[in-house]
């Protein structure tokens, strides 16, 4: 999770990537450009307006054109209105629609992702390029750049004004910009390095409630509340203090603005008063100068913040670039995406049924870290075949799934279904063929129907009920209140483990799969249950190829062939039967359970 | 008003601060207006040969040397235009410091409160707890609150002050073009503030839809998994595509609303300057206001329209901070546990003995019915039953995680009851079903109950629990750290790791609350061959489904439907009839085919 953090410098190649973003939005952008234009010539006209009022009915005491100032006036103001309507408008468009289109791209990326990208990526590191950091990104595009247009054009035309009316006197009230635009860039970069430093701490804050909601239990249990809340309490004082540096920062920017701002008007003021008593300079233009001074220093400031936010924005974007060029491990070829279309746009009607013959051809398989889980495996299941695998943790039985699943591929050697190398048929032609239920089962926020049938989604609602008769979970959903209609919660929340894992099964049931994958999926279940259960898995698994990893023998004892799998290698292999008179680790391993009460009963 | 009584209790130590800054925001404001009268009189009566009119007025201009002095010398109206300006920064600066000082001392409180109140409150409480409501009020509505007081709060009164001493010059200078100075003002201000009482529907909509854009999502990255295994790539796009374009739209309703409020409060604001401009015109062409006056007028309006535009939006957002306190004291007000009460602190040596205890959670449902049993210290009780029996309500009680309804509870004779319970937690511990990790590191959470303890304790527990190795094989060891909520540990490791930080406090009793479920059964002998080989054995409660796990216990409870329906060691219990038979022989059954 390293995050670069040298950001003072913008870096442009980074803002060429954006392009593909503002393309689609061309159009808008330039009339979007050209508002923001209009808006900041409108903007310094007001006091010119002010300067026409003082010389001609004022000074030269001629009231003559009041009429056509009045309106005049009053269409610069309905003009200035309307334009500030369509600048928020189109740009909240653009804003909008912007963040859409990255926030679509980055989440089909991340559907596309082979399983590996996210084994050492926790949710909320992509939680927040998803949200926080896309969102910045459209507003800095579309809001920041615009103003940017604002402030440019408005300065432009400020200074065109007052170089036309006086051009020594602009000069001279004009000499104090560029200390204006020097403090507010050194400023402006350093209110934002403090306001990261709190969005840093805030995030820390946010994390720690929720660790402290989460983990209250467990907090009770281990009697931890002080040092918890001196761990929070420390998190919170810099917080403040961090908070407190960054106000005064940033307070101190605005008072040095506003003392050189005044810097402008008290030279305006000495020169143009002495302009006005030598009748070089009119009242009006003098006022109109006053004016400007205090009217410059805002587009200056506008344009140091948005320089400041330029510069937050690129970590944003160099985040979110950095998903969307990800590629993924798995990848289908050319030739098969022809053929059989891709991820998002299959043609399953090329696909080939699926009988059910697996073959893993010399496989070696390795993680990008080098470490060599499978090597030169070789494994041949007939179509229909159950597979039962077993060995401690790490021995490589879930990686045997995981290849066999294609959510990983093999390193080298290959992975034949029917005779096929897998890799010459869509990655999905498997998965739209497998049943699969995990350890943990996860649920999505709708209802129990929704979740069943997330398995089929051609499933009728019969289909549905009959799934979950079969794996025993009917009773308990008709006891709810809503049925198949009760809400499960945010993944599942609302029902006990052992429930959502009966649901998930019924959603792999539903299926009808030629493949099935179990994944210590009986874990949570009482023995009771299970029992009744495991009638239903061995009807479910009949006919179908599959492959069971189990800490609980019951559930894989009815299998075909149980592979006791040590350092990725099998080391046993067989029906329970023979493996037991082999008298190996299997036969130690299924003893263990039992081996002690049996002593005990001899014992006596 | 309550409410205010409330905020204040949390400003406890700030009020003096806090009011001093709003002294500063007066003095700002006071500057600030200043300056237009000077240059009103510059021009006037020092550029302009106006008769100046007050006496205050000629006495500083005679004391700065004079008019015509003055006149040759207009850098030193320059000076103190400047210095007026340096002035008012100061007191803005001032003002900035002390509201953001009481304003993050004033979070900071309601911070440390909530974390604090929050794990204090009853394990009840945390059963049904929403974490995502909880989270939201202990961050944003501290935060509303946190901006009433630094931004908020200053700028109105910021901006009613400006308008008060505004409205006082502005009526003296000219009383026919005061009013029409203010003449769109109120028209501005209640403009906002029914705008943006209205807009609320939309920004509500707005935020709910991208609540359920994250939700989607969240959903689809954690079970990222099953929507691989279930090729439903392109239904999950759909779906969130679904949500994304409802959070756009919604959003740039919100926007397009705002940029009516905008463009139309212009038009007000700017329409307001622009009749300063003209009638300030006429009056002063037939002479009934002078021409600094003119230009003072025009410099005011400025001065107040951009104010009076905020006023309306920043008056509903206050609102908001009063409703934000209200969501916080909810949280405050629930009752918590006090963990040390009367100092109660009896050695405990493991004696546990249940009397007809009963408990319910809710009236008329009871959980536990009539429990009694007894376990001498060092002796292991185990407890086996189908989901939902009560296994877990029952230990939950021996931590005093909830209150007993009924009968009595006695450790080494004394009533649990009257034990403290942080004393009673201390001495129980209690491995829970659902491992939480924290976000440290393996040592650190292994050593959560008491970080001052050794790496060798550490390793110790770690190894007794069967995770040592598993901890070894990690590139960084025990300093790996656990990311959020542990994902980078298997379900087996997490309760392993669990049951490491329980151990190691050598607690008298100690609970396996299904804390086994995870971990093969190889390694679950083991644990419990570690367990039996340590010293000063403690009493062990141990509640799981594998009969293996449970078969050598001192004494075995089966429990079902909240009572103990059979007892007895497991030779007992094989021999009778029921439910522990019944699930002995399913999970034995398999075993016939080992004899034939």
């Amino acid at each position: 999770m390293q995050e670069s953090t040298n950001h003072d410098k913008i870096q442009l190649n980074i803002f060429k990537n954006l392009l593909i973003f503002v393309k689609p939005y061309k159009g808008l952008f330039l009339i979007l450009t050209t508002i923001m234009v209009i808006l900041g010539v409108l903007d310094s006209i007001f006091p010119l307006l002010t300067k026409y009022a003082i010389d001609n009915f004022v000074e030269k005491r001629n009231i003559t054109g009041l009429g056509r100032f009045e309106i005049i006036y009053f269409l610069a103001v309905a003009a200035l209105a309307i334009t500030a309507y369509y600048f928020i408008k189109i740009a909240g468009k653009l804003d909008t629609l912007m963040a859409y289109d990255i926030r679509k791209k980055c989440f089909e990326k991340l559907q596309i992702l082979s399983l590996s990208y996210y084994d050492d990526k926790a949710v909320g590191w992509l939680m927040a390029r998803m949200t926080s950091d896309i969102t910045r990104l459209a507003e800095t595009i579309s809001w920041s750049l615009v103003d940017l247009a604002w402030g440019l054009s408005m300065m432009l035309a400020v200074t065109i004004a007052m170089f036309r009316l006086n051009y020594k006197l602009a000069l001279i009230t004009l000499s104090v910009i560029p200390f204006v635009a020097m403090v507010s860039f050194y400023f402006q970069r350093k209110i934002l390095k403090a306001q990261r430093e709190v969005r840093k701490l805030n995030s820390k804050i946010t994390a720690a409630y929720n660790e402290d909601i989460q983990g209250a239990k467990t907090t009770k249990t281990l009697v931890r509340e002080e040092i918890n809340l001196k761990e929070f309490s420390e998190i919170t004082t810099s917080m403040r203090d961090s908070s407190i540096r960054a106000t005064i920062v940033s307070s101190i920017y605005l008072p040095i603005i506003l003392t050189l701002a005044s810097i402008g008007t008290a030279l305006a003021l000495n020169y143009g008063g002495k302009g006005v008593i030598f009748n070089t300079i009119s009242f009006g233009t003098l006022v109109a100068f006053i004016s400007y001074t205090t009217q410059f220093y805002e587009p200056i400031r506008q344009i140091a913040v948005i320089f400041a936010e330029l510069q937050g924005a690129q970590a944003s974007a160099e985040r979110v670039f950095s998903l969307l060029n990800e590629e993924p491990d798995i990848v289908d070829t050319k030739e098969v995406v022809e053929k059989y279309g891709d991820l998002l746009n299959p043609k399953k009607e090329h696909w080939p049924e699926i009988k059910g013959g697996v073959e893993f051809r010399n496989v070696t398989f390795s993680y990008k870290t080098g470490e060599t889980v499978l090597e030169n495996f070789n494994l041949k299941v007939n179509p229909g075949e159950t597979i039962a695998l077993v060995g401690e943790t790490g021995s490589g039985k879930s990686t045997i799934v995981n290849l066999f699943c294609r959510f990983y591929e093999p390193t080298s050697g290959e992975i034949l279904i029917d005779g096929i190398n897998y890799k010459d048929l869509p990655q999905n032609w498997i998965h739209e063929n497998l049943g699969y239920v995990l350890q943990s089962p996860h649920l999505f926020s709708g209802t129990i129907r929704d979740n069943i049938r997330y398995g089929n989604l051609d499933a009728t609602d019969e289909d549905i009920i009959n799934a979950a008769k079969l794996v025993n979970a009917h009773e308990f959903i008709m006891e709810m209140e809503k049925g198949y209609d009760t809400e499960v919660g945010e993944g599942g929340g609302l029902l006990s483990t052992g429930q959502k894992q009966l649901i998930s099964f019924a959603r792999a049931i539903v299926r009808n799969p030629r493949l099935f994958v179990l994944d210590e999926a009986t874990s949570s279940i009482d023995t009771e249950t299970e029992k009744i259960i495991q009638d239903a898995i061995n009807k479910v698994l009949e006919g179908r190829t599959s492959f069971v990893i189990a800490h609980r023998l019951s559930t894989i004892r009815n299998a075909h062939r149980i592979l006791v799998i040590r350092d990725g290698k099998i080391v046993e292999s067989g029906n329970h039967r023979e493996l037991i008179q082999q008298k190996g680790y299997y036969y130690n391993l299924y003893t263990n359970q039992f081996i002690e009460e049996r002593s005990k009963d001899v014992l006596r | 008003m309550k409410n205010f009584k409330k905020l204040l209790k949390f400003m406890e130590g700030y009020k003096l601060i806090y009011f001093l800054g709003m002294l500063s925001i007066l003095i700002s404001q006071l500057f600030t207006t200043i300056t237009p009268l000077v240059l009103q009189t510059t021009i006037d009566n020092i550029i302009g040969d106006k008769p100046i009119e007050s006496s205050f007025v000629e006495n500083t201009i005679a004391y700065l040397g004079g008019k015509d002095y003055l006149r040759n010398n207009l850098w030193i109206i320059g000076i103190i235009i400047i210095s007026i300006a340096m002035f008012r920064g100061l007191f803005l600066l001032l003002r900035s410091t002390m509201a953001s000082k009481t304003a993050e001392s004033t979070a900071k409180r309601m911070r440390d409160n909530l974390y604090d109140h929050i794990q204090r409150l009853p394990y009840e409480y945390h059963v049904k707890a929403e974490t995502g409501d909880l989270i939201q009020r202990c961050t944003s509505d501290v935060d509303t609150i946190r901006r009433f007081l630094a931004i908020q709060l200053v700028e109105v009164s910021g901006s009613l002050f400006m308008l008060g001493f505004i409205l006082t010059i502005i009526f003296r200078i000219n009383i026919k073009m005061a009013l029409i100075s203010i003449l769109v003002l109120p028209f501005t201000f209640l403009f906002a503030f029914i705008f943006f009482s209205r807009v609320k529907k939309s920004f509500e909509a707005s935020d709910e839809a991208e609540a359920k854009m994250t939700t989607t999502l969240q959903e689809n990255l954690t079970g990222i998994r099953v929507v691989k295994a279930f090729a439903r790539q392109k239904y999950e796009v759909e779906k969130f595509d679904e949500k994304n374009k409802d959070y756009q739209n919604l959003t740039y309703k919100l926007l397009k609303e705002l940029a009516t409020y905008w463009g139309i409060s212009d038009f007000f604001s700017l329409g307001q300057v622009g009749l300063v401009v003209i009638f300030g015109g006429i009056l002063t062409y037939r002479g009934e206001l002078s021409l600094g006056s003119y230009v003072a007028f025009i410099s005011y309006i400025n001065m107040l329209v951009w104010p009076v535009r905020q006023l309306g939006r920043m008056l509903t957002d206050m609102g908001k901070a009063f409703v934000s306190l209200e969501r916080i004291d909810e949280i405050l007000k629930e009752p918590i546990e006090i963990l040390f009460e009367n100092n109660e602190k009896p050695e405990i040596k493991g004696n546990i003995e249940f009397n007809n205890v009963s408990f319910q959670y809710e009236k008329n449902k009871p959980v536990l019915n009539n429990i009694s049993f007894k376990v001498k210290a060092g002796e292991t009780l185990a407890l086996i039953g189908p989901t939902g029996s009560g296994k877990s309500s029952l230990v939950h009680l021996l931590a005093r995680l909830y209150e007993y309804n009924e009968g009595s509870i006695k450790i080494d004779g004394i009533e649990l009851n009257t034990i403290d319970k942080g004393w009673i937690r201390k001495n129980v511990g209690l491995v829970l079903q659902e491992p939480f990790l924290y976000a440290k590191t393996i040592r650190e959470n292994i050593k959560l109950a008491n970080p001052s303890l050794k790496d060798e304790k550490v390793v110790n527990a770690a190894k007794v629990a069967s995770i040592h190795e598993d901890i070894k094989s990690f590139e960084k060891g025990y300093d790996t750290f656990v990311g959020e909520r542990g994902v980078s540990l298997s379900g087996g490791q997490k309760q392993r790791m669990s049951i490491a930080r329980t151990i190691i406090n050598d607690c008298p009793i100690v609970i396996f609350d299904d804390s086994l479920s995870a971990v093969d059964t190889e390694t679950d002998i083991s644990i419990r061959k570690a367990l039996n080989k340590r010293r000063n054995k403690a009493t062990t409660i141990i509640i799981s489904h594998r009969i293996s796990t449970v078969s050598e216990a001192d004494q075995i409870l089966v429990i079902d439907k909240g009572k103990i329906v059979q007892r007895g060691s497991h030779h007992d219990l094989i021999k009778e009839e029921g439910l522990y038979k019944r699930v002995y022989n399913i999970q034995s059954s398999l075993d016939d085919e080992l004899i034939s």
